[in-house]
């Protein structure tokens, strides 16, 4: 029996004694860079604010408050629900998932064009797209406001080509929001997916095809079964920062399409913000993500199990 | 007319070139239904290359391949009732084994049911019932392996190509499944077209074969055809042991073709059409019709002396230099009354063979 559970442990405890040096680093890392500053996030939701910006060393829920309940202007009315916040959350959070299936629309096909070229070009292909992300992201979504204006390039264009008569009003619409956060973020979505189909064996696509599967049908059972760690990889990547997200949705979006990013970053800013209050807003943010991805991740170990 | 409806696959012609490389060269072949047909040749020679045309993964270059009497160049992989076991099998790592099996029934338009049931009994066919909820990972090969072929048989299809499918076993284990493969095609009635460049696997399971080489088909025929009466060089090296000597054909007479070998040894063999006097050519005799005495058995025995001899369990295989000659080689089967036909190194024997065992080749 002895012998049995030594022989079975040998594989893990080769290092057993090393192994929390080893790991020293990437604790270190995840301490510093993580969990520190959360924790500094946290304990200043805690805070009472300072009218200049910055805090007084109080406890205080009055950030939580201001977030969830609305007491009136002079804060001695009975508590009702505060619908402002929790409203830019939700347009945060469509926004987001929007631009994520928009990204998947685009770079699942864009992925599996490259993937599927020749070995000696590929790294060509994954270049050009990463090219304009080279360029600053403020600068790229300047540049798009630009483009987008009502006399802008691509008005200017569509005019010239008769296209349209009338310019059209993209700029502080959703539809400017969508198409800063997706192009903001569409690498992100390309480059785990290219990497999961780099690695699919495309004789599996020949074995479906070999077997009465139509295109479309060895896509939906072969194809992206097999490739799904990188495409969930993809969507997490474009999801989480899109709800973050502040310069797109900012300079593209106006006022109305304020999202989450931008509440937090007025928070900050200047001397007009509230630091408790962003950093409430911030937790808040944190703790959706969170729920989110754990409610999904439940599903695909449910979905695998069945 | 008969005979054109005997037909499953019809190669007419067929040229595929991978850019200026030409992998099939003119190949024409006619696989009839219920058969048992193989592939056999060397690495390289388009064995693969020609399934994959014929399961419609590569569009030939020229020519026609016909499906029982129709052109199907047009037909996508997924539209002919051909199926494959892969050489690598390809199955479905996501999927359990009997959801492998499934998945072409469903996917010809049969609900779950019916391919449940269907798998079931593939499973049982290739005796792997316990295993249908296992991932193929956690298979062994040859489990994989029977895994594949019940996969490809599930569908019903009406023609099954199988690219050595027994490549990765053991030598137990292909033994077995060469029995069972051939088993299944009889009991199944499914034409059967089995690549390999394994000559005995070829020679046990087959009821015809095409030898291949550098792109082209060099003979066709049983297996006895084929072995017995080599069309070529190439074919009677490839497909088992020969002794190929260089000879000069001095006349023919009655049909008989007297022959010439370096050191004034003279053979007599069957005349071969387009052989004419004069040519040098080549002459194939196997090593087991060969013997040896230490007396000349006929007139033609050859003198010789033994240069080594080779225990290979069921026979000895005696090495022999011919006086002033080539060397040739003897198989004797090991058994009572053939070990008195081996003879220790460095005895002067005689090399004599059995009625009609030479063949004259051309190239
Ligand atoms: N896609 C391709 N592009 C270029 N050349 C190819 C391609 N596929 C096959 N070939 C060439 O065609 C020839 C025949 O290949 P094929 O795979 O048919 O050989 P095979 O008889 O199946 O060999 P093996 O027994 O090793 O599997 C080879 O020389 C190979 O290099
Ligand atoms: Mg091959």
């Amino acid at each position: 029996m002895a012998g049995a559970n030594i022989k079975s442990g040998i594989a893990t405890d080769t290092y057993a004694k090393e192994r929390y040096w080893l790991l020293l680093p990437s604790w270190a890392v995840l301490l510093i860079f993580i969990v520190v500053p959360v924790a500094i996030m946290m304990v200043y939701s805690f805070l009472t604010k300072e009218f200049r910006g910055g805090v007084i060393w109080e406890f205080s829920m009055a950030a939580y408050d201001q977030f969830f309940f609305d007491r009136g202007l002079f804060g001695d009315e009975p508590a009702k629900i505060e619908w402002t916040y929790l409203n830019i959350y939700w347009r945060s959070i469509w926004q987001a998932g929007l631009a994520t299936i928009f990204s998947l629309a685009i770079g699942f096909p864009t992925a599996y064009f490259i993937a599927t070229r020749d070995a000696k070009v590929r790294p060509i292909w994954v270049f050009l797209i990463t090219i304009p992300y080279w360029v600053n992201l403020l600068i790229r979504t300047v540049s798009m406001k630009f483009l987008l204006r009502d006399n802008g390039p691509l008005n200017s264009f569509l005019q010239m080509l008769e296209v349209i008569e009338e310019p059209l009003h993209i700029i502080n619409t959703n539809l400017a929001v969508q198409l800063g956060l997706f192009y903001s973020y569409l690498p992100f979505m390309v480059l785990p997916i290219y990497a999961a189909i780099e690695r699919y064996n495309f004789s599996l696509s020949e074995a479906a095809a070999d077997l009465y599967a139509s295109k479309w049908q060895t896509l939906r059972y072969v194809i992206l079964p097999t490739v799904k760690p990188g495409v969930i990889a993809g969507c997490i990547l474009v999801f989480v920062p899109s709800m973050g997200a502040f310069l797109a949705p900012d300079l593209l979006g106006g006022a109305k399409n304020f999202m989450i990013g931008s509440l937090i970053e007025e928070q900050f800013k200047g001397n007009a913000g509230n630091w408790p209050f962003g950093a409430a807003a911030s937790m808040i943010l944190l703790t959706m993500v969170l729920i989110i991805l754990m409610v999904f991740s439940r599903q695909q170990s449910k979905a695998q199990e069945a | 007319m008969t005979d054109q409806h005997q037909a499953a696959i019809d190669v007419r012609n067929v040229v595929k070139k991978f850019g200026n490389f030409t992998a099939l060269e003119n190949v024409s072949l006619t696989i009839r239904d219920n058969e048992f047909f193989t592939l056999l040749g060397p690495s390289g020679c388009g064995k693969t290359t020609l399934l994959r045309s014929i399961a419609g993964f590569e569009q030939v270059t020229d020519g026609e391949i016909q499906l029982f009497g129709d052109d199907i160049a047009d037909l996508p992989p997924n539209k002919r009732p051909i199926n494959t076991v892969f050489q690598n099998y390809a199955l479905f790592p996501h999927m359990s084994i009997l959801e492998n099996i499934m998945f072409g029934v469903e996917m010809r338009g049969n609900d779950k049911a019916v391919a449940r049931t269907r798998a079931g009994e593939m499973l049982e066919l290739v005796q792997l019932s316990q295993f249908a909820q296992r991932k193929p990972s956690q298979l062994s090969g040859g489990q994989q392996q029977r895994v594949a072929l019940a996969r490809a048989l599930a569908p019903q299809p009406r023609v099954l190509l199988l690219d050595e499918p027994l490549s990765a076993l053991d030598l137990k284990l292909r033994k077995a499944m060469q029995l069972e493969l051939k088993a299944m095609q009889r009991e199944t009635g499914i034409t059967f077209i089995f690549v390999t460049h394994d000559q005995e696997e070829a020679l046990t399971m087959s009821d015809r074969i095409a030898v291949m080489s550098d792109g082209k088909v060099q003979q066709l025929g049983g297996a006895r055809d084929i072995y017995e009466t080599p069309d070529n060089v190439f074919v009677a090296d490839f497909i088992g042991e020969t002794n190929l000597l260089k000879i000069t054909v001095d006349q023919i007479i009655d049909g008989r073709a007297h022959c010439q070998l370096g050191g004034g040894h003279k053979l007599t063999c069957n005349e071969v059409q387009g052989i004419g006097v004069g040519t040098q050519v080549h002459l194939s005799v196997r090593p087991e019709r060969l013997f040896l005495s230490t007396q000349p058995f006929e007139e033609e025995s050859m003198a010789a002396t033994v240069i080594e001899n080779i225990y290979v369990g069921t026979d000895v295989q005696s090495i022999v230099q011919l006086n002033d000659g080539p060397k040739m080689t003897i198989r004797t089967q090991n058994s009572e009354l053939g070990n008195k036909a081996v003879f220790d190194l460095g005895t002067n024997v005689f090399v004599s063979m059995e009625a009609g065992a030479a063949r004259l080749l051309h190239g």
